[in-house]
């Protein structure tokens, strides 16, 4: 049994998500390729995107993969970090709109 | 001044050793395939030539440069330079060759005393010549600078290497001030209508990831490169290539240092591309060593593995038949080669 809920290791087994449920995998799967092929957004811009998301839901693979994606893909250390400030900035916005919900609520409640 | 490995007498600078390496450095690369087995399963194996279009010369370790990738390990402290006698048979097997191409390597292959004169040489010959330069050669000494305008009299493409578009990932991969001095470079060769449409003059940008990863689209890195070059610098290229390092010599000292060797082989293995392994640059090319030694490629060059011995090793032994007639030699370096979409000289092959 592993002794921590994340190894770096499984990541190269993604894949075999698909023993449990080979159908439903392979239909991700083709699904996700093509997600990030070359479109109407470059492989650069769908890797930085990539790069944010994996932030947002704070995933230890997909930050790695998609660190080295970006790498490869022709991003800059600025631009990553810059992709890295859109996730932390909707984050942090996305708590912070709330509190005019607290507010109302506030002034619902208030004399 | 950064040394070479081999004038600090690096277990690295010794070929042999590097082949261990990658055969044996650790249980991850013992179990790994080798690239024989890749290529029997796609019916590759003895890998044949196809033909012999480009003729590539190593004029020379000697560089005004010591990069931190750099596979033949060269830099000011190395002496191994062409001589004229060398030229002269490179010239006479020229004559006698179907090769459409002379593509200058080194080294910084400006530095060899007889480059111009040989360059005049082969423009007699009517056969294309590509010079692999560093840039940075030529912003400095004057009979340097004076390069493009010669470059463009005799139709000399250019190939330089430009590993990114800004200056912190160039130098630190090229050493302090590459960029200024490359983008110094470029605009000169711009001025005189390099890069240009309807100049003829062609110069095209070496793409090396700066690190343990492998380069992405060529295509789409091209559109960033000249996006990016344009924006900043207002710097006109031809084509972008995307070239993988090849894990040895100093790339191999770098990966070892950042323990990055198993990955990288992992990464470089399981990219396997059969379509990239029919287009290896080695079916049709032919490396000639800066002693007239003859071999597969620059890289088999630097781990010092000549053609096999049916075929003739040196120069002055020239004979295209039976050099069409080898069996290229292979070891687990040539997955460099055969990742993703490919890597050659001329960047990706598929």
């Amino acid at each position: 049994m592993s002794d921590s809920y994340y190894n770096p290791k499984d990541l190269k087994k993604f894949e075999d998500v698909g023993e449990f449920g080979p159908e439903l995998a392979e239909k991700f799967f083709d699904y996700y390729g093509a997600v990030f092929e070359e479109g109407a957004l470059s492989a650069r811009e769908k890797a930085l995107i990539a790069l944010a998301v994996s932030h947002t839901v704070q995933c230890p693979y997909c930050i790695d993969a998609y660190t080295t994606e970006s790498l490869e893909k022709g991003a800059s250390e600025e631009q990553m970090m810059e992709a890295v400030h859109v996730a932390s900035a909707i984050r942090g916005g996305s708590s912070l709109v709330h509190g005019i919900q607290m507010m109302n609520k506030t002034k619902d409640l208030s004399m | 001044m950064i040394k070479s490995l081999k004038t600090l007498n690096h277990d690295l600078s010794d070929p042999t050793y590097q082949l261990d390496v990658l055969n044996n450095y650790s249980e991850s690369l013992r179990q790994q395939p080798k690239f024989k087995e890749k290529l029997e399963e796609i019916d590759l194996f003895p890998l044949r030539p196809t033909g012999i279009e480009i003729f590539q010369m190593n004029v020379g370790y000697m560089c005004n440069m010591t990069c931190k990738h750099c596979h033949v390990d060269a830099g000011p402290d190395r002496d191994e330079i062409m001589t004229k006698e060398t030229f002269e048979q490179c010239l006479e097997a020229l004559r006698n060759s179907d090769a459409t191409t002379v593509d200058l390597t080194g080294g910084a292959p400006e530095m060899n005393p007889h480059f111009r004169w040989f360059v005049e040489q082969v423009s007699e010959l009517g056969k294309d010549i590509i010079v692999r330069s560093n840039l940075t050669i030529l912003t400095t000494a004057p009979k340097y600078q004076e390069l493009p305008e010669f470059f463009a009299e005799h139709g000399v493409e250019v190939t330089c290497s430009l590993p990114f578009y800004n200056k912190s990932r160039t130098d630190r991969q090229r050493g302090e001030g590459t960029y200024d001095r490359s983008i110094k470079a470029l605009k000169k060769l711009n001025e005189i209508g390099y890069g240009k449409e309807g100049t003829g003059l062609e110069l095209n940008l070496v793409y090396n990831p700066t690190g343990a990863f492998l380069p992405g689209g060529q295509e789409s890195l091209e559109k960033e490169f000249k996006r990016q070059l344009d924006r900043k610098h207002d710097i006109v290229f031809n084509n972008l290539f995307t070239i993988t390092n090849l894990p040895i010599s100093r790339y191999l000292n770098f990966l070892l240092e950042s323990d990055n060797l198993d990955e990288y082989m992992d990464r470089l293995i399981t990219s396997f591309n059969p379509a990239a392994a029919k287009g290896v640059m080695c079916r049709d090319t032919i490396s000639v060593g800066w002693d007239g030694t003859l071999y597969d490629c620059d890289f088999n060059q630097m781990l010092e593995m000549p053609v096999e011995d049916e075929a003739p090793k040196h120069i002055s032994e020239w004979n295209e038949e039976k050099l069409n007639d080898r069996n290229i030699k292979i070891n687990q370096h040539c997955f460099g080669c055969t990742a993703g979409d490919g890597s050659s000289c001329g960047g990706a092959t598929t």
